[in-house]
C-alpha cells in the first residue's frame, strides 16, 4: 500500500510538528509513505469564502500530484472533507483522488483498523470534534442525529497508555473558525471560540486536542488573547507520542 | 470586510450577558429537541420520509393544490389565489371590507409578516390585534419578530412587565412574574376576542385529501380567533399543502419535536368549514414560492416547514440574534429565503455561517440550509455583492498556492511575521486580531524539514 502524505498549506507553514507526527506515525505502522513534492493547498479557503471558481487549478494540481497513490492521508478534517465532497464537482474529468483521500483518524480507524499503539500520554485531554469531521467525515456520531453513539477520535486516543479523555459540554458545537468566516464575522467567531475554549477548560483538561489544526489555531488565538491556561495539541501528535 | 450581518451582530455582542442568555435559551430548545428525537427509534426514517413527501408534493404541487381547493369549496369554503403580497393584502382587505369588519384578531402567521399585512390593514382603518403572546408583546412594543416560532424570546420579562404597566395591561407595579403577566395578557386579549368581527389564522398544513387547514399553537389563541368571530380567514403559502392524513402524521410528529422540543403542540386544530352562519375564506399565496420550486440549485428550500430548529441550533444565530439579519426570517433558513426573495438586498446575511452544518442535521425535511449557503456564496459575484476584500484575498491565495516557487519562498520567510509587534497587528483592517493573538510561525515549514529528514535518512542508509 503506497500512501501519499498531504500536508495542507497552513499545516505546512504553521504546524510542521503535526506533519512530522503524522509521518512518524504512518512509518511506525509500517506503511510505505511519501510526501510528494510541490503540493500546496486543496482549494478550500477560497471556496468556503465564495470563490470556488478560483480553486479549479489547485484541484487539478492536487489530482496530478496524488493520483499515483493508493491512499492520500492528511491530518486535517476540513481539507479531507473538501477533497472528498467538493473536488468531484470541481474536476473537469473523472478523478480517483476524492475517494482515495482520507483524514488521518479515518484512515487509522477504518482502513488500518489500528487496535494498539505504542507510547504513553499521561495527560487529561479534551477532544475537539471539528464540524467537518463530525458532519461530513462522520468521525463521531453527530449530536443532532438519533443514531448509535460513537467517536473514532476517542477510540484511537484511548489506545495511548495513561491518557484520560474528556469531551466538553455541547460536544460538537462549532468553535467558530470557519475559514474566512473568522475575519468576516470577527465578533461572532471570537465569541464562539471563547465559549468553546471555556467548555474545554471546564473538563479539567490540560490539552485541547482535535483532528484539525485550523480549529485549534483559532481557539489557541482566542485562548492566548484571553490568557487562558490551556495547551493545544493535534491528535496526530498525541498518537505519535513516544514513537 | 464587514457585512450587514456582522455589523449588526457586533452591536448585539457588545452586551456579553445578553448574548449568554440568548444563546442558552435557544440551546435549551435544541437540547429539548434532542431529547424528543432520542425517544423515537424511527427518528431518522421520519426525517427521510418527511423529506420525500415534501419532494413529491412540490413536484406535483398543481395537482395537490387543485385537490385541496376542490375539497375546500365542496365544504363551502371560499378559496382565493394571490400571486404576490399586494394581491394577498388586497384580498384580505376586501373580505374584511365586505363584512364591515373593524377589528381583526389574528393568530401567529409568518406569511402575514412576509406580506406586511398588518401595516396595510391598519392603514385602511382596520384594528389588527395579534393574539399570540409573543406577537402581542412585539406589536405593543412596535417591534418585529426575532425568531419564527418564539418571536419575542429576545425580550426579558422585566421589559415585558414595564411595558404592560405602561399600557395598563398589568396593575401590580413591579410584578414581573411570567405567570402573572401572562394572566394579565389573557384578560386583556379576552376583550379583543369578544369585540372582533373576524379572525385570521395561518396554516401549518393544508391536507389536500380532506381540505383541512391544520393550525398548531401552544396558546389556543387560534381557536379563540375562530371560536368567537364568525368570519375566519386562513392565510397560507402554497407550499403548505400536503397530500393526506398519513403525511400529516409524519409532519405533526416532527414539527413540535424539532421546533420547541414538545411531543406535539398543545392545540392542533383542523379547520374544514365555516361555523353555522359564518364564512370561511382561504387565501393561497404564491409570492415567489413557485420561483423557489423552479430554482434548480435552491428548490430544496421550499421543503421547509418553518419549525425553527435550524435557528435554535445555529451557533451564529444564537450569538447574534434575529435582528442582525436583514430578512424578516433569520438564521440559516432565513439566509436562504432572503436570497431567494431579493439577493442584492440580502447578500449581507450570507456571511452569517461558519459552515458547521448542524442545521442540515436537525432539519426535519432535510432542506440542508447550511450546504445551500455554501452555494449562495459562490453566486454572490453574479449579483455583484461579493465581498471585495475576500475576493482579493482569494485571488492572492490562488496565486500563492498556484505557484510553487512563490509558495516555497513565502513559507521560508513567513516566520519573520513573528517579529511584528502585536500592537501593529491590532489594526482595524486585521479583524483576526479583534479576538485572537496572531499565530506563531515556526522557523521552517514542514516541507523543508521533510527534505532534511529524507537527506539524513539517505546518508544513514549509505553509511550502513
Amino acid at each position: 500500500m503506497k500512501v501519499g502524505l498531504f500536508i495542507p498549506c497552513y499545516v505546512d507553514t504553521l504546524y510542521p510538528e503535526v506533519g512530522i507526527a503524522t509521518y512518524k506515525l504512518l512509518r511506525e505502522l509500517k506503511l510505505d509513505v511519501e510526501y510528494p513534492k510541490r503540493q500546496t493547498c486543496c482549494g478550500q479557503p477560497m471556496a468556503n469564502g465564495g470563490f470556488q471558481r478560483m480553486s479549479g487549478d489547485l484541484v487539478e494540481k492536487f489530482d496530478d500530484i496524488f493520483k499515483k497513490y493508493d491512499y492520500i492521508v492528511t491530518p486535517s478534517v476540513s481539507c479531507a472533507a473538501f477533497v472528498q465532497f467538493n473536488h468531484p464537482q470541481l474536476h473537469k474529468h473523472k478523478c480517483s483522488t476524492p475517494e482515495k483521500t482520507m483524514e488521518l483518524v479515518q484512515f487509522l480507524h477504518d482502513v488500518l483498523k489500528v487496535k494498539e499503539l505504542p507510547g504513553n500520554f499521561e495527560h487529561i485531554v479534551s477532544v475537539h470534534n471539528s464540524c467537518h469531521g463530525v458532519r461530513e467525515l462522520r468521525l463521531s456520531s453527530p449530536s443532532e442525529e438519533h443514531i448509535p453513539r460513537y467517536n473514532k477520535i476517542i477510540d484511537l486516543l484511548k489506545l495511548k497508555k495513561g491518557i484520560t479523555v474528556k469531551e466538553p459540554e455541547r460536544s460538537d458545537e462549532c468553535c467558530g473558525f470557519g475559514g474566512m468566516f473568522a475575519i468576516e464575522e470577527p465578533g461572532v467567531s471570537s465569541r464562539m471560540g471563547d465559549d468553546k475554549v471555556k467548555r474545554h477548560i471546564a473538563t479539567g483538561a490540560e490539552f485541547i486536542t482535535g483532528p484539525d489544526s485550523s480549529c485549534l489555531m483559532h481557539m489557541q488565538g482566542v485562548a492566548h488573547k484571553k490568557k487562558y491556561n490551556i495547551q493545544f495539541m493535534h491528535v496526530a501528535e498525541i498518537l505519535a507520542a513516544g514513537i | 470586510m464587514a457585512t450587514s450581518h456582522s455589523k449588526k451582530a457586533a452591536a448585539f455582542l457588545s452586551d456579553p450577558d445578553k448574548v449568554t442568555r440568548h444563546d442558552q435559551t435557544f440551546w435549551g430548545i435544541r437540547e429539548k429537541r434532542d431529547i424528543q428525537a432520542a425517544m423515537l427509534p424511527e427518528w431518522e426514517d421520519l426525517r427521510e420520509h418527511a423529506s420525500e413527501i415534501k419532494e413529491h408534493t412540490l413536484t406535483h404541487l398543481a395537482d395537490y393544490l387543485e385537490e385541496f381547493s376542490k375539497n375546500l369549496e365542496s365544504n363551502g369554503v371560499i378559496v382565493h389565489w394571490a400571486k404576490d403580497a399586494q394581491e394577498f393584502n388586497e384580498i384580505a382587505y376586501s373580505i374584511l371590507e365586505n363584512n364591515k369588519v373593524k377589528k381583526l384578531v389574528k393568530s401567529k402567521s409568518m406569511l402575514t409578516e412576509e406580506c406586511e399585512m398588518n401595516d396595510y390593514l391598519i392603514e385602511k382603518g382596520i384594528d389588527v390585534v395579534e393574539t399570540d403572546l409573543g406577537e402581542r408583546i412585539l406589536q405593543l412594543m412596535k417591534l418585529k419578530p426575532s425568531h419564527i416560532v418564539v418571536p419575542a424570546a429576545h425580550i426579558t420579562r422585566d421589559e415585558v412587565g414595564s411595558m404592560f404597566e405602561k399600557e395598563g395591561i398589568s396593575k401590580e407595579i413591579g410584578n414581573h412574574d411570567p405567570t402573572y403577566l401572562t394572566q394579565c395578557a389573557r384578560y386583556n386579549l379576552r376583550e379583543e376576542f369578544i369585540e372582533a368581527e373576524a379572525g385570521l389564522t395561518g396554516c401549518n398544513f393544508g391536507v389536500a385529501a380532506t381540505g383541512d387547514c391544520v393550525v398548531c399553537t401552544n396558546e389556543g389563541n387560534a381557536d379563540m380567533c375562530t371560536a368567537i368571530p364568525k368570519l375566519h380567514i386562513v392565510a397560507m403559502g402554497i407550499d403548505k399543502v400536503i397530500p393526506n392524513y398519513d403525511s400529516l402524521a409524519v409532519f405533526q410528529r416532527l414539527l413540535c419535536r424539532c421546533g420547541t422540543g414538545q411531543p406535539t403542540s398543545s392545540f392542533t386544530s383542523h379547520f374544514r368549514k365555516a361555523r353555522p352562519d359564518g364564512e370561511m375564506h382561504v387565501i393561497l399565496v404564491d409570492n415567489g414560492r413557485s420561483d423557489i420550486i423552479a430554482n434548480p440549485l435552491h428548490w430544496k428550500t421550499a421543503k421547509c416547514i418553518r419549525c425553527g430548529a435550524c435557528m435554535n441550533t445555529c451557533p451564529v444565530y444564537r450569538r447574534s440574534m434575529g435582528y442582525s439579519y436583514s430578512y424578516f426570517i433569520p438564521g440559516p433558513i432565513g439566509v436562504n429565503l432572503g436570497m431567494l426573495r431579493n439577493p442584492k438586498k440580502h447578500s449581507g446575511n450570507v456571511s452569517a455561517c461558519s459552515l458547521c452544518l448542524s442545521c442540515d442535521h436537525v432539519c426535519p425535511t432535510k432542506v440542508a440550509p447550511g450546504s445551500q449557503i455554501y452555494f449562495w456564496r459562490q453566486e454572490l459575484e453574479k449579483f455583484g455583492t461579493e465581498n471585495k476584500e475576500k475576493k482579493y484575498m482569494s485571488a492572492a491565495m490562488k496565486k500563492l498556492y498556484g505557484n510553487y516557487t512563490v509558495y516555497d519562498i513565502a513559507t521560508q520567510y513567513a516566520h519573520f511575521a513573528n517579529y511584528i509587534p502585536q500592537k501593529m497587528m491590532d489594526i482595524k483592517q486585521n479583524t483576526w486580531s479583534e479576538g485572537h493573538d496572531m499565530p506563531h510561525f515556526p522557523k521552517k515549514p514542514f516541507h523543508k524539514i521533510y527534505r532534511q529528514m529524507m537527506k539524513e535518512m539517505e546518508k544513514e542508509e549509505k553509511r550502513k
